[in-house]
Parts: structure tokens; sequence; C-alpha cells
């Protein structure tokens, strides 16, 4: 039998399109299932106090502070050697074997399970290098696991400005950095800032790397310093879930809408930050 | 003694042998036009002058180029100050996107030239010297972009006067513009020239009869003929040269 064009082409049209509407379809089954069960958990209470009653009542807020703490501390490590080892890769760096070799380290580095990281944290900061249990030691580790998005997006961002603008600034006199500092770095700033912020949530949203090197199960008070240990919120989750018994769902999903939430803002913001720098952009 | 002293001059992009011994002289204050088809090595030996040829992996240079009596190869050569002295322009305007003072102050900010006081002088003297300071005296913190192509063409000629060079490199620089805009950045030239050496490579050869003083053909990365522009074009010595010049190849 042979189909007509003109139904081939309903038949894809339809199939592409089921296929797209299955792809974002778990999306908003999961938010909507998160809002719905955790909304009415949400209150102000839950957001700004200890949390009582073996976690099963109260609030969150050191698991909030704890993650907001201990992100700040991570980007301390990873923004600065991430985005300064993009800029000698992309800039300065020949094309050797040396450079080649970091670049497969990078993309394997980034393809590690997180749960590896943990354990290389642990063994690493925490017990060789004696840092315990704490901010420092957790924030390390997700350091390293950040870096391979730190990086691969900043090279991303510098390989997009034009070629035309270094020659520019290299033929007006200018040196090499004054050319990377004043020419390249800050048309490259948006896409550098976006992939800070992706990194900066997948960091936030992690629990096994924190597991082992900093997350505290119950610790009803704030972090004093980089050495205290901390409650964060994708650890508590996952206590909440699985080792505390009878936990009302509102508290387990009101858990989930503010990580969530505070995913989902830090990935607003890369959005809002990208499509401003577009209207901008002429070349 | 000439501005521009070349003397067997040879460049290889790994086997490639993109220029095959040159030799030319280029006087101060006169307009050389290189002319000659697509992959002749015209613009290469321009890139030569201001070593942006040492920016590609596998360049091999022999032979010597000396500006002003010292040879650029030298190793007491620094290249900011030699490419401060020896200015190019390229083939697409190409201004930074940000504001147009903002592009005029860039050489000058770089090397340290002007307090930010005079910056405002320097700025409103560049910007005269290519005729936009009338037009855009007051949009000088509008975007560079905003401007037309041989708006922005002048506006990368006065950012290369701000760093006060003496010799003007011009790759193409019409290339991209149209026969008024064209006609325009030619006058500018002209005026230029009272100050400035200039060396032009250009595919187009009324451009090059119409401005320079000398003229230069080259053919697959030789310099086949060099010498003042009336000659050339009307009694060239080489036969590929009276081919090229009379339109039967190119």
């Amino acid at each position: 039998m042979i189909i007509s064009p003109r139904h081939t082409q309903k038949i894809a049209f339809s199939l592409l399109s089921l296929c797209t509407v299955l792809v974002i379809a778990p999306v908003f089954v999961i938010i909507a299932l998160i809002v719905i069960r955790g909304g009415p958990g949400i209150s102000w209470e839950f957001l700004t106090a200890m949390p009582r009653m073996g976690m099963k009542a109260g609030g969150i807020f050191p698991a909030i502070v704890g993650t907001l703490y201990l992100v700040s501390v991570t980007m301390l490590f990873a923004i600065p050697f991430g985005v300064l080892a993009a800029v000698y890769l992309v800039e300065y760096a020949r094309d050797h074997a040396l450079k080649r070799f970091v670049e497969v380290a990078i993309v394997n580095l980034a393809g590690v399970p997180s749960i590896v990281f943990g354990l290389f944290g642990l063994g690493l900061f925490v017990v060789f290098l004696k840092m315990g249990t704490s901010i420092l030691a957790g924030a390390l580790t997700l350091a390293i696991m950040t870096l391979p998005v730190i990086i691969t997006s900043t090279k991303e961002a510098l390989s997009t400005v034009p070629r035309s603008f270094r020659e520019v600034s290299l033929s007006l006199g200018a040196t090499g950095w004054q050319t990377i500092r004043h020419a390249v770095l800050p048309n490259a700033l948006p896409g550098i800032l976006t992939g800070i912020v992706l990194g900066l949530s997948r960091a936030a949203g992690e629990t096994a790397p924190v597991l082992f090197t900093v997350a505290a199960f119950y610790l009803p008070r704030l972090p004093h310093s980089f050495f205290d240990q901390v409650m964060v919120l994708p650890y508590h989750l996952y206590v909440l879930s699985t080792q505390v018994p009878n936990v009302k769902p509102e508290v387990q999903y009101g858990t989930a809408l503010v990580l969530v939430g505070m995913v989902l803002i830090l990935n607003l913001f890369a959005v809002i930050i990208r499509a401003r720098f577009r209207r901008r952009k002429q070349w | 003694m000439s501005k521009i002293h070349v003397q067997d001059l040879n460049l290889y992009y790994s086997s490639f042998h993109a220029l095959k011994d040159v030799s030319m002289n280029i006087e101060a204050c006169r307009i050389t036009s290189m002319i000659g088809p697509s992959g002749c090595g015209k613009s290469t030996l321009l890139r030569v002058f201001n070593r942006m040829n040492d920016l590609i992996d596998g360049v091999r240079i022999e032979g010597e180029v000396l500006i002003d009596g010292k040879n650029i190869f030298g190793r007491d050569i620094l290249l900011s100050e030699l490419r401060k002295r020896i200015g190019m322009v390229f083939q697409r305007p190409n201004p930074f996107p940000i504001s147009i003072f903002e592009n005029v102050a860039y050489g000058p900010r770089v090397h340290g030239l002007a307090k930010s006081k005079d910056l405002e002088g320097l700025v409103e003297r560049c910007l005269s010297a290519v005729e936009l300071w009338e037009v855009l005296k007051d949009k000088l913190h509008h975007s560079a972009l905003s401007l037309s192509g041989e708006q922005q063409q002048r506006l990368c000629i006065a950012r290369l006067l701000a760093i006060e060079p003496d010799v003007l490199l011009m790759d193409e620089p019409c290339s991209a513009l149209d026969p008024i805009a064209t006609a325009k950045i030619e006058e500018l030239c002209f005026q230029l020239k009272e100050r400035y050496t200039i060396v032009i490579v250009t595919h187009n050869m009324q451009q090059a009869a119409r401005i320079s003083d000398d003229v230069g053909f080259m053919l697959l990365g030789e310099l086949v003929e060099f010498g003042q522009t009336d000659k050339i074009f009307t009694n060239p010595v080489d036969q590929r040269t009276n081919d090229y010049i009379s339109g039967r190849f190119g």
C-alpha cells in the first residue's frame, strides 16, 4: 500500500509534536505535584523557623541558610579557577597535546557521577586534609563538581566573541592581556554569568557530594564558621523522605517546593541575562 | 631613506610559499597601493608590516623589513610599540560594540597616552580629522554599531589616529562600502597622506589609479612590478601587469 505524501506529512507532524509534548510533560507534572502538595505547607514560619519535634514540624530555616552559605563558598572557589582556566585554554594555550589532554579531562570530569565526587571529597578534604565534615570541605567538593560547567560555558562564551575584536585590539598595540581584559571579557561576560548561574543551581540541588562532606542530619542552629556543619535542602529532603517516620507530606513537599523554587529562580536569572544580551548584541 | 624598506622577503604558511623574494621601498607621506588578484599575497604583505602574521601558527618569514631604518623582526622590537606606530584599517568596519567615544579612547587608554581631561580633546581632534565630529558630537555616547558602514569605517580610522601612528595600513578598506561612501573614504585618504604614510591593498584598479602615488602589482606571491602610478597604468614593463590592468584576467 502506498501512503500519499499528504498523509505521511500528517503522520510525521503528529508524531513529532507528540514527542515534544511528552518531553515537556514530566516538567509540568513534577512542578504541579510539588506545588499542589507542598503549597499548603509553605508559611512564614516554615521559611524562617528552626525545625521542631524531630523535624516533623517547625521550619526549614537552617537548611535554607545552609544551602545559600554552601553555594556562596562553592562559587568563591569555582568561579576564579573555572573562568581563569577557560580564559587560558581559549586565549593563550596553543594547540598542543597538553591542552587537548586538559580538555578531555574536563569533559570527563563532567561525566563523573556525583556520588563519586562525594566519596572523593570525603577522602581528600574531610579525612586526608583534616577539614572534617564542614562547609569548607563540602564547598570544595561542590566546586570541583561545578568546574566543568563553568569552564565549558566560559569557553563557549569566549569563542563567540568575534576574532576581529582581538585583531583590532592587538593591531592598536594592546598586549594580549589588555586585549582579553578590555576587548574580549566584557563581550563574553553575559555568557560567563549564565554558566556561573547554571553551575550554581546545579550545586544547590546536589545531594550526593554533600552527603559525607558537610550535611548535618539535624542541626537547629546557624553556622558560625567555615568549619561548621550545616543542614542543606537536598539532604534535608532526603532525610524527611526516608529517615524520619510519619512526616506530613506538606512538610516533605514544602521542602521540595522551596528547593525547586530556589533552583528555578537561579535558572530564570540565567535566562534573563541571556535574553537581555541577545537584544543588545548586534554583530 | 624610505619609510619602509623590504628586502628579499619570503613568507611561508607551513609549506605554502606565500611571498616570494619581495623587495620594494615605500616612501613617506605617499599613498602606495598594492593590487593583484585574490590570493596573490597582498594582504599577507600588509600584515607583515605590523606583524599581524605572528598570530597565525606555522608562519615563517625570511628576509628583511626595515621601518625608519629599523628591522621590525629585531629582538629589541616591542610588538605593542611597533603596532602603535604602524596602524591598520581592516576590510570590514570593525568598531567595538561600545560607545563612539570609548572606541576612539580605546587606544589611548591602552597606551596610557592621555588623562581623562585631555582625552576629550583627543577624541574631538581624531573625529574631526575623519570629519565625523560635526555629525556625531552630540551622540558620542551612542553605540558605535548604530552608525552606517561608512561612518563605522571612518570611526575605525579615527580610533587608529588616536594612538598617533605614522603608517596607516589599509586592507581593502572600501570593499564593504558603496561607491559614494568609497569616494568619501578616498578623499579622506588624500587628506591623511600629508601626515601619514599610507599603504592600501585594493581589488579595485580604478581606486588604485585614482588615489595612489605608487602602485605594486602582485601575482602568486611575487611582486611583479612596482613604480609610480601613472607609469604602471600607462606604460607597464611586464606583460603580466599589462594583461591584468587591461582586464585580461583577475
